[in-house]
């Protein structure tokens, strides 16, 4: 040992902090991830085109055909939809960045590391948080340039927002459990088109529900999907805001039930995740 | 120097359902020591090196890296290694600088500690040209560099290679050699896992040959081959054609059958009788004309050691 340190400077010996490092190493790892997001544009489009295009195409494609219940502008009661479709999405960053880094052997590099294991899941959660709040803003730009308008309070649309980025907060843990358990990005996208994507369509979206047969109606209505759209038709003032009068319990209170399962997603998603994960690194 | 043993296990053993990866394997490298092992796909080498780098835990048996319980103390034992594992793990989207620095960072060097680090690695590997390109625009080569550089960032007490040639052409894995011969030579301890023989002959004091989970030999590359048995005759014949008959020759004077390698031209048996055997065989090949390339003593390849040992020649996946 000592013939070691001899030969080389004293200057470059670590320094190693013994109080515990979790903060600083997740905002290293956090780091990483939003470097991440800016050098690699085309993963990013899930979260810029996508959600872009589907405000176009609803707006001008499909929009003409379908009424909104009790009148007003389809385009006002689009974005609600499109914002919760993009947030349930959003699982799918984290989840894609986890099995690539898994694949391409960055979690063993990292776990040789003296860092909290912790850490490595708290970075990327807290990129991936950052990276949400993206395509809310192209969304918005985008919702004004076709003539959306949000025409309730600021407080209000304040609200709609920080709800918004509590259910991304939400998704993510879903992310997490999904990165975990698919083996592959390739698997990830297959589940993505497979389970997400009908998910987020079988709702109140794109369409009022009572436009669907019973089955799929009842599914449409207890879709956390449509309670998030419907809380924010509600909070911006939206045509699709307001209940009908004999609406089931989620449409008649869809701010509670939304709320409800992002804490739901959290308590149930974020251990069985965080165990899903752990097990996804042993083998 | 310190004769402590860098690593120290025993009775290591690692299942992963049905099958078992390590069957009770005991590892001693002393400090400064080079130790390779090698052995064929699916021999356990990994798993080996997950459990002395605590990425997994063992099921059964212990060991002690640095002087750190790999079990009890991880945390301990990370900040003494540096792990190379078998795909270099650099980040793509990162370049090569970025890429130390954030190794340093999750050292604990402190930012600035980490960017001299980051610097002196960079110049040590030939790196500096390349030290703003992304990584993944690199070459093979120097992504092996690159990442050989972030596992050296905390001066590693141990330094773990996982296969740290394959996928390399020839003049990248020459190179990388060279770098390897300057941090020996600089008293790391080293554990490298390999397929080649050639590597594990080129590099390591010392070689364990794990096939199926278990040690079946160690020892040097000279003791290895002595274990395979002594000299033995060799003869390289100019015309293929000729092959049957110098086998027949050598047959007879060896006293067993002589082996027959038609690649190579070449026929090979035991020589019991040393240098008496030698002149007996050239004299017989004078006699029938028999045109030759080489006659000689010599001793077995470590790849003729390594098929004695372990039943499959060691390029043949397991």
């Amino acid at each position: 040992m000592s013939t070691t340190s001899a030969e080389r400077p004293a200057a470059t010996v670590p320094a190693v902090r013994e109080r515990s490092t979790f903060v600083h190493d997740t905002w290293v790892i956090a780091r990483r991830g939003f470097i991440h997001i800016r050098r690699q544009p085309e993963a990013l489009s899930d979260a810029t085109i996508q959600p872009i295009m589907f405000v176009l195409l609803f707006a001008y494609v499909f929009g003409g055909a379908i009424s909104v219940p009790g009148g007003g502008d389809y385009k006002d009661f689009l974005m609600g939809g499109i914002f919760a479709q993009t947030i349930v999405f959003g699982c799918l960053g984290v989840a894609l960045s986890l099995s690539a880094d898994r694949n391409n052997g960055a979690i063993d590099r990292f776990h040789s590391l003296p860092i909290p294991r912790s850490s490595l899941l708290a970075g990327h959660a807290v990129s991936s948080l950052f990276r949400s709040f993206l395509p809310l803003l192209l969304m918005t730009l985008s919702g004004f340039v076709v003539g959306w308008g949000i025409h309730g309070s600021f407080l209000e649309a304040l609200a709609a927002y920080g709800l918004m980025i509590l259910f991304s907060f939400a998704m993510i843990w879903v992310g997490v459990l999904l990165g975990s358990l698919v083996a592959t990005p390739e698997g990830v996208q297959g589940i993505a088109f497979a389970v997400i994507f009908p998910v987020t369509f079988i709702a109140s979206t794109f369409v009022p529900p009572a436009t669907l047969p019973p089955v799929l109606r009842t599914m449409a209505e207890w879709n956390p999907t449509s309670s998030l759209a419907n809380s924010l038709r509600h909070l911006f003032h939206n045509p699709g805001g307001a209940a009908p009068p004999n609406a089931v319990w989620p449409t008649a209170h869809p701010i509670a039930y939304t709320l409800i399962w992002a804490v739901g997603i959290v308590v149930v998603c974020a251990p069985l995740a965080v165990r899903a994960y752990q097990r996804s690194i042993r083998s | 120097m310190s004769t402590a043993p860098a690593i120290e296990a025993h009775g290591l053993v690692k299942r992963y359902g049905e099958a078992t990866a390590l069957a009770g394997v005991d590892l001693d490298v002393p400090t400064g020591a080079v130790c390779a092992l090698l052995g064929p796909n699916g021999a356990g080498k990994t798993t080996a090196v997950r459990i002395l780098t605590t990425l997994t835990p063992a099921d059964g048996g212990t060991a002690r890296v640095a002087g750190y319980d790999v079990s009890t103390d991880a945390v301990a034992v990370r900040r003494s290694l540096g792990l190379a594992a078998q795909d270099a793990t650099v980040d793509g989207l990162l370049n090569g600088r970025e890429n130390l620095v954030m190794i340093g960072e999750l050292h604990h060097l402190g930012r600035k500690r980490a960017k001299a680090r980051a610097e002196e690695l960079l110049e040590q590997f030939s790196l500096t040209d390349a030290a703003d390109r992304l990584a993944k625009q690199y070459s093979g080569g120097m992504r092996r560099r690159l990442d050989l550089a972030a596992t050296l960032v905390n001066e590693p007490k141990v330094l773990y290679l996982d296969e740290p040639t394959t996928g390399l052409d020839p003049r990248a894995r020459n190179e990388l050699w060279g770098v390897l011969d300057v941090l020996v030579a600089g008293g790391a301890t080293v554990l490298l896992t390999t397929q080649y023989l050639e590597e594990a002959e080129r590099l390591a004091d010392d070689i364990v040959v794990v096939d199926h989970g278990r040690v079946i030999a160690r020892g040097d590359a000279r003791e290895l081959k002595r274990q395979v048995g002594g000299d033995q005759l060799h003869v390289v014949v100019n015309d293929l054609a000729d092959l049957p008959r110098a086998a027949e020759l050598m047959s007879s004077v060896a006293g067993v059958a002589a082996t027959v390698d038609q690649s190579e031209r070449a026929v090979t048996a035991p020589a019991a009788g040393g240098v008496r055997d030698i002149a007996a065989l050239a004299g017989l090949l004078v006699e029938q004309g028999i045109a030759v390339e080489d006659v000689g003593l010599r001793q077995p390849t470590l790849d003729e050691a390594f098929l004695t040992l372990t039943g499959q020649p060691s390029e043949e996946a397991g």
